[in-house]
């Protein structure tokens, strides 16, 4: 189970006018505005959900996966993942850059799975099972343990011809799976998607979607997936989480916001409407 | 699907990144053997005008020409093995701008761990060797006798030389993430300590030597153990200097640490 309770995030941004001068002056007088990406961010996701997590660009979805995976620290707020304490921003003794905040961080990306659309984390040289091996020796993952997974994944996503591949030589479709392949061989419990099927043609999206819907079938996997493509989200998911302007809109069903015979990116565009975002 | 663990070692996980590496390498032959060519090329250089500068002078500050050379070598050795392990600290800061960083925070492993087995200089190899014949052609002409003491202080030295350079790569890393542009500045420690590092640090005068001495801590590993090797000094102490180097890593990693924080919470 995740649960967020008032979670805020704001960064500072420099700012200054386009020009020599204005880039003289800010050399020394600099100013800086500050951004409010996350604001009073709450919500809770049982385990074995699958829930969409929309808005548009800038909207602060990328900032609180960020956040739910441990690689960013939000300014106030707590946040829960499966009984273990993340954040607690407001507690007393909250000690950042102490061994046991690096502990907390490293069993915490133990049980989580992060799929990034845009970056990839195999090695780029290498064949994919190469890359495989390696995880397995970075997350420790045991000898019956990985081939049990590997043969799995291996059998759903169609691998058997990729994994003596470079990385390099493979698509974006195949080169996708063997990602999501990636971040499962450890069992994760909760697994992270960042727009999983940008770039990809029908076959490979219909491929990856059908395998996670699978995945949380079959092993409980609890999926959060941020997307701007709303195939995916009506493909996969009953529940959505509109965010924008860094606070949560709406939580439901996809069901609730959808009207008539209106197609499922129209009925966002007028969401986003009603919300001005 | 099951869950069990026993925890890889992480000695045998550097392994496993660097055998990654080293495959990857041998996929392209040409520019390996080219690339190592090179490099002792360069350096090669370096030695040529030591040489050239000892043809008009026969003694530097009452350091002979094999003696430099003898010091050069343990010095150009430290470097070039903190180069080949510590590459990964050195490219850091294109890691950083690109985005990188994350997937290491959301591994299961150290963060300094897997920056060092992202990158491995095996083409430097090439300069190592070179070091190794500069050292060798210092100590035949040098004549000094050998005892296991002697031995014990050079292999000090290299160690120190090669912690130290390692502890300056840390840094210069650790400071990227607070600025990604300006740090040139620290090649001055880095590139520079090893261009100068062939002579004794205590030719370079006074002032040079208390900065090297005290602030980074490089006169240690080279001027002060190299002196009692030579026989200038007998004070047992200075052959343990090489072991400052070892407490130099400790500001270098608080540094890092107050890095990663600096980035968890400002997330660029």
């Amino acid at each position: 189970m995740i649960t967020m309770e008032n979670v805020c995030k704001s960064y500072r941004i420099a700012k200054r006018n386009a020009g020599f001068k204005e880039a003289w002056k800010a050399l020394f007088h600099r100013e800086y505005e500050e951004i409010c990406a996350l604001k009073n961010i709450s919500f809770t996701i049982r385990d074995g959900e699958m829930v969409g997590y929309i808005g548009p660009n800038g909207a602060g979805k990328s900032s609180t996966i960020k956040i739910l995976s441990g690689i960013l620290t939000p300014d106030s707020g707590r946040v829960r993942i499966d009984g273990r304490l993340l954040w607690d921003i407001d507690h007393p003794r909250h000690k950042p850059m102490t061994r046991q905040e690096k502990y907390r961080r490293i069993e915490h990306v133990r049980q989580i799975g992060v799929v990034f659309g845009q970056r990839s984390q195999l090695w780029w040289d290498v064949p994919v099972i190469d890359s495989f091996e390696l995880l397995k020796d970075i997350y420790s993952i045991s000898d019956p343990v990985y081939r049990d997974n590997l043969d799995e994944l291996t059998e759903l996503l169609n691998l058997e011809e990729l994994l003596r591949t470079p990385v390099r030589q493979l698509s974006l479709g195949q080169r996708m799976r063997c990602e999501i392949a990636a971040s499962l061989l450890h069992s994760p419990r909760t697994l992270f998607l960042d727009e999983p099927t940008i770039g990809l043609d029908a076959v490979s999206k219909l491929a990856v979607r059908d395998f996670i819907r699978k995945q949380n079938r079959e092993h409980g996997t609890t999926v959060i997936l941020t997307t701007h493509d709303m195939q995916d989200i009506e493909a996969l998911t009953r529940r959505i989480l509109l965010i924008g302007k860094g606070q949560i809109l709406m939580d439901g069903c996809l069901e609730d916001i959808k009207k008539g015979n209106a197609g499922i990116d129209e009925t966002l565009v007028e969401l986003y409407k009603s919300y001005e975002i | 699907m099951k869950k069990g663990r026993k925890s890889v070692s992480p000695v045998r996980l550097y392994r496993h990144y660097i055998s990654i590496i080293v495959r990857s390498k041998m996929l392209d032959k040409k520019s390996f053997f080219l690339y190592s060519a090179g490099m002792f090329l360069t350096s090669f250089c370096v030695f040529l005008s030591i040489f050239f500068m000892f043809q008009r002078f026969h003694q530097v500050k009452g350091f002979t020409f094999r003696e430099v050379l003898l010091c050069y070598g343990i010095v150009l050795m430290g470097f070039t093995l903190a180069e080949i392990f510590g590459k990964g600290l050195e490219r850091f800061p294109r890691m950083v701008r690109a985005g990188e960083f994350d997937r290491i925070l959301l591994r299961p492993r150290g963060t300094i761990l897997q920056i060092l087995g992202s990158q491995f200089e095996l083409g430097r190899a090439s300069r190592c060797l070179h070091a190794l014949i500069v050292f060798l052609y210092g100590i035949s002409g040098s004549g000094l006798c050998w005892t296991w003491q002697k031995i014990l202080i050079v292999t000090g030295m290299l160690a120190g030389c090669c912690t130290l350079f390692c502890g300056l790569f840390l840094m210069y890393a650790a400071l990227s993430f607070f600025t990604l542009e300006g740090l040139e500045f620290m090649h001055i420690f880095t590139y520079g300590l090893n261009e100068h590092g062939a002579y004794p640090m205590g030719i370079y005068g006074k002032e040079v030597l208390w900065i090297t001495t005290f602030i980074i801590p490089f006169a240690p590993v080279q001027y002060y153990p190299l002196l009692y090797l030579l026989d200038r000094r007998q004070e047992a102490y200075l052959a343990f200097m090489p072991l400052l180097a070892f407490l130099f890593l400790i500001p270098c990693i608080l540094l890092w640490r107050l890095g990663v924080r600096h980035y968890q919470s400002s997330g660029s």
